[in-house]
């Protein structure tokens, strides 16, 4: 663009045929799985788009390599270009007019099965859980499938006392022994539970371990990553998604203290990814979110919502397990008491951040992570040792949470409602909210080493925040019963009433931790209301959300998935954070005043050995093409991968390029000694219009560049001529230093996390 | 590729079906009935298979604990809830679950066992380090265009193909498994 002089009409019959015969984009099913692509090197062309049809696309250029990041402004351009030739088309035939359709449709069908299969999954994944659960104490005689509760489903033990025993059901030790009291069925029992639990977190670790690594943890860190543009290969693939729905399960089941919620969100990515392959040309969710993705998101969750419901996992004909069903009033002096358990949520929330993120450093980097099969061994024998003998522990957190919100009715048999029979005798309030107590604590510690088995924080976090507002909730009760005559309680208890609900308190607890941990305020306020259908605790639940938020950011302004993130190391540029210094482009680019100069490009006088070196010697990802070495001026940026895909394609498929054949990115090829081999077109990968800045640009204005186009690198230059480039690691870099010290504006070279990923450092090799 | 894709979505969509077509069985549904300890009488459960219409107190509780005038009384206090499942999904998922466990514990345990172990009966070590070797030559920086180039023009049989995605597969995870447990820079 910038260079133009050349009389584009000249000579049409370049020396230049790319990609030989006919190779459809679809044979290369192996060119990232987590990236739908529409057509090879297709942005550059925009001013030689007249030459499409000499040049044929050179397969493979225009991907990306893996842990690199997605220039979304090329992609945009090249999904508009696409846009605008099946518009363009529309008109011609009845064919064509379908494929536009079909084109405007796959996005939404793409959707449509996406929620379908999610919600599939998700019900799938309730049933086995719940199945594979029980299995831990006994096995259902009649009809193998079902567990425990289902299996008792029409049995007639009619008194409390019998409700859980019916005959299809047997304990472990009831088949064993033949016994179902005393101590030898209960040391049977114990034996069986810890069994069944290390067996199923045996199988999940080596299941993650030999098919799919990348199954393991909760995945929204790197998920959020993803969806900011950025490759991680096979994250989102097949594999991934049958080992971690599988595994899910029995993680599930062996008893360790995580839910299931988190790493859905991965399964249903995975879905979704695995999807968008069968339309090849479906355009790509930027993560600036426009209004169509959410409108698409909003279907897919409906027709996931429909299929879930038509599942019933867990046969209430709710979508969740702990629907709260009790519509009593709260009281104005019942915020105080909310507002503690907000501090308390946020007080967890940031001591689980810095435990959690201390307990993953130690294990990136001592020997510690050296032995993650024998740490989850480890972890789930402890857990299931300490998690029998107390039956608060022993059953599934979910469940857990479900008795902990409902109401004490009269209906149910729960022994955290034991009390309250008593209560009206004589002495009330026995130790039933310590045991919730202790559960909680021992929840808490072996939540930190959860690291190799699909996990999830969500459910833990949640329960540990009902039992402690449980706690508060049984408390309160107690002080409006013996101190009824205090002037608060005068006021708005009558005697005798209920005036107090511990369930609410539970959920307000549970939505405040949860809200300490993630750091989300509206949609998590949502979420609980969504959980939990209780609508007219909308205000205790937004107290309680927002002092948790502010106590936990007292303490540390990250949420625990950006802080996995920062530990990561991975490019992420959280669209939330301020930036407010002072520095000017210049300050950030590199290169820096003491490095060597930039590793440019020349339009038309570098030979295929020439450019072979340059990138062989350095480990950028990409190079700025220039007019020539004294001019600096700018003509375009090409990627170091295209480069190597398109050198490799030319030097396999064209005659006559040797490695002293030039390289040209002009429109034509240079004039040339008559003796001279072919030269080499390299135009069609040259991407004629980068995106610049001049020096003197304030970084605040970069980064939000950065931000709201979603740019992968950015060329800095002065007085027209090139100066350097500033990439997304190179400004997350800076924003890292400026964080460190605040006070210096000129940065030093410490070399931080993100180099780590940004430059895989390949050994300096010459090609034979 | 394609193939396995229209597969997986065929079977998902059967699935979806089977469960709106799960005929609702007369043993899927059931009223339970909870009543609360009532004078001199503990607390009592109650289920029955009968229908929505009919799921209240005084069908289900049979038989009535109390005598005539306090049937009503009794019956005030007990909450009937009508429940369904479809325990023809649960069979069906259940089973689906195990066998694809189990299909897969036999894979795992084939890959890495048995075929190490048939490998080198049959050729030996050289094959071994050769293997190696080729792992090492991936880092070059022109492999990777040497590889995508080379998937376009080689078009073999079904077997050598099933071997090769199986060969490719299995770098990728073997490259997943260093970038996850050797180097720590994915994942914690």
């Amino acid at each position: 663009m910038e260079e133009e002089d050349d009389d584009v009409s000249a000579d049409p019959y370049l020396p230049y045929d790319g990609g030989g015969d006919t190779i459809p984009l679809q044979t290369f099913p192996n060119r990232g799985s987590n990236y739908v692509m529409s057509n090879g090197g297709g942005v550059a062309s925009s001013s030689t788009h007249l030459l499409d049809f000499l040049e044929e696309p050179i397969p493979g250029v225009g991907t990306y390599d893996d842990f690199h990041t997605i220039d979304w402004v090329r992609e945009k351009c090249k999904d508009r270009e696409r846009h605008r030739k099946i518009n363009s088309k529309k008109k011609d035939s009845a064919w064509e007019l379908s494929r536009s359709l079909y084109d405007a449709w796959s996005g939404w069908l793409v959707v449509t099965l996406t929620g379908l299969a999610s919600g599939a999954l998700a019900g799938l994944i309730d049933i086995a859980a719940d199945w594979l659960n029980d299995l831990k104490e006994g096995v259902c005689l009649s009809a193998m499938w079902f567990n425990h509760e289902q299996c008792c489903w029409t049995s007639n033990e009619t008194t409390f006392a019998e409700r859980d025993k019916c005959p299809q059901w047997k304990s472990w030790a009831e088949l064993i022994l033949g016994q179902a009291e005393g101590p030898g069925s209960y040391i049977m029992n114990y034996f069986m539970y810890i069994y069944w639990a290390l067996s199923f977190a045996f199988l999940a670790v080596c299941l993650v371990k030999v098919f799919a690594p990348y199954a393991c943890g909760s995945g929204i860190p790197e998920i959020k990553t993803i969806l900011s543009g950025f490759i991680i290969r096979g994250y989102l693939g097949k594999w991934t998604l049958l080992i971690k729905t599988i595994t899910l399960v029995l993680a599930v089941a062996s008893g360790l203290s995580l839910g299931k919620e988190g790493p859905l969100v991965h399964v249903a990515c995975c879905c979704g990814n695995i999807f968008s392959y069968l339309f090849p040309n479906l355009e790509e969710v930027s993560y600036y979110f426009p209004l169509k993705t959410l409108w698409r998101s909003f279907f897919a969750a409906l027709v996931a919502a429909f299929v879930l419901r038509s599942i019933n996992p867990f046969g209430n004909s709710r979508l969740v397990l702990f629907y709260v069903e009790y519509h009593t009033p709260w009281y104005l002096f019942e915020l105080l008491p909310f507002i503690l358990l907000g501090v308390f949520g946020g007080l967890w929330g940031a001591f689980f951040i810095r435990a959690n993120i201390a307990w993953c450093r130690r294990r990136k980097s001592t020997r510690f992570g050296k032995y993650p099969v024998l740490e989850v061994i480890l972890v789930a024998a402890i857990t299931a040792v300490v998690a029998f003998p107390n039956p608060y522990t022993r059953q599934n957190t979910s469940e857990l949470i479900k008795e902990l919100f409902t109401d004490c009715g009269p209906l149910e048999s729960s022994q955290l409602c034991q009390y309250r029979s008593q209560m009206n005798g004589s002495k009330a309030f026995n130790e039933t909210p310590n045991r919730p107590a202790g559960a909680g604590v021992y929840t808490a510690m072996w939540q930190l080493g959860l690291a190799l088995v699909p996990s999830g924080l969500f459910i833990p976090s949640m329960a540990i925040g009902a039992i402690a507002g449980r706690i508060v909730g049984i408390a309160m009760e107690q002080l409006a019963y013996y101190y009824h005559d205090w002037f608060l309680f005068k006021e708005w208890c009558e005697v005798g009433a209920d005036c107090i609900t511990p369930g609410l308190y539970a959920m307000v607890g549970a939505a405040a931790c949860l809200g300490g941990v993630t750091r989300m305020t509206v949609s998590l306020v949502v979420i609980v209301f969504e959980l939990t259908g209780g609508l007219e605790y909308i205000v205790p639940l937004m107290a309680a959300v927002m002092t948790s938020k502010w106590v936990g950011d007292a303490f540390g302004r990250e949420g625990i998935y950006e802080s996995h993130i920062r530990l990561n190391g991975y490019p992420f540029l959280d669209a939330k954070e301020e930036f407010t210094h002072t520095t000017l482009a210049r300050e950030v680019m590199r290169p820096r005043p003491s490095d060597p100069p930039l590793a440019v490009l020349t339009q038309d006088d570098l030979s295929v050995a020439e450019l072979q070196a340059v990138i062989s010697e350095t480990s950028y990802n990409g190079f700025p093409v220039v007019v020539s070495k004294e001019s600096q001026r700018l003509v375009g940026f090409a990627l170091r991968r295209d480069i190597t895909i398109a050198v490799e394609n030319a030097r396999r498929k064209q005659e006559g390029i040797v490695l002293t054949s030039r390289v040209y990115f002009t429109q034509h090829a240079p004039t040339l000694p008559a003796d001279s081999p072919r030269p080499l077109k390299l135009r069609s990968i040259l991407d004629m219009s980068p995106f610049t800045v001049t020096d003197h640009t304030p970084m605040e204005i970069v980064v939000d560049i950065f931000r709201k186009m979603g740019l992968r690198q950015c060329l800095v230059t002065h007085n027209g001529t090139l100066l350097g480039i500033i990439t997304k690691k190179n400004i997350l870099e800076h924003l890292e230093e400026l964080k460190r010290h605040p006070e210096l504006p000129v940065i030093s070279h410490a070399p931080s996390s993100f180099t780590r990923l940004s430059l895989r450092l390949r050994p300096p090799r010459r090609l034979a | 590729m394609k193939s396995v894709m229209t597969l997986e979505v065929v079977s998902l969509v059967g699935f979806v079906l089977l469960t709106f077509a799960g005929a609702k069985n007369s043993e899927d549904i059931r009223c339970k009935c909870i009543c609360p300890p009532y004078r001199d009488i503990e607390g009592q459960i109650y289920k029955q298979n009968v229908s929505l219409k009919d799921c209240n107190c005084l069908h289900v509780v049979e038989p009535m604990p109390v005598d005539g005038k306090d049937v009503e009384a009794y019956c005030l206090r007990c909450e009937c809830k009508y429940e369904e499942r479809s325990s023809g999904t649960i069979k069906f998922t259940i089973i689906m679950y195990l066998s694809i466990l189990g299909l897969l514990l036999l894979y795992m345990v084939y890959l890495t066992l048995l075929e190490p172990m048939l490998k080198r009966r049959l050729f030996g070590h050289s094959q071994l380090i050769q293997n190696d070797e080729d792992v090492v030559g991936d880092q070059q920086p022109f492999a990777n265009a040497h590889n995508v180039l080379s998937r376009s023009h080689s078009r073999p049989n079904v077997l050598n193909k099933v071997e090769h995605a199986q060969q490719r597969w299995r770098r990728q995870v073997q490259e997943q498994r260093k970038s996850v447990f050797d180097r720590h820079v994915v994942l914690s």
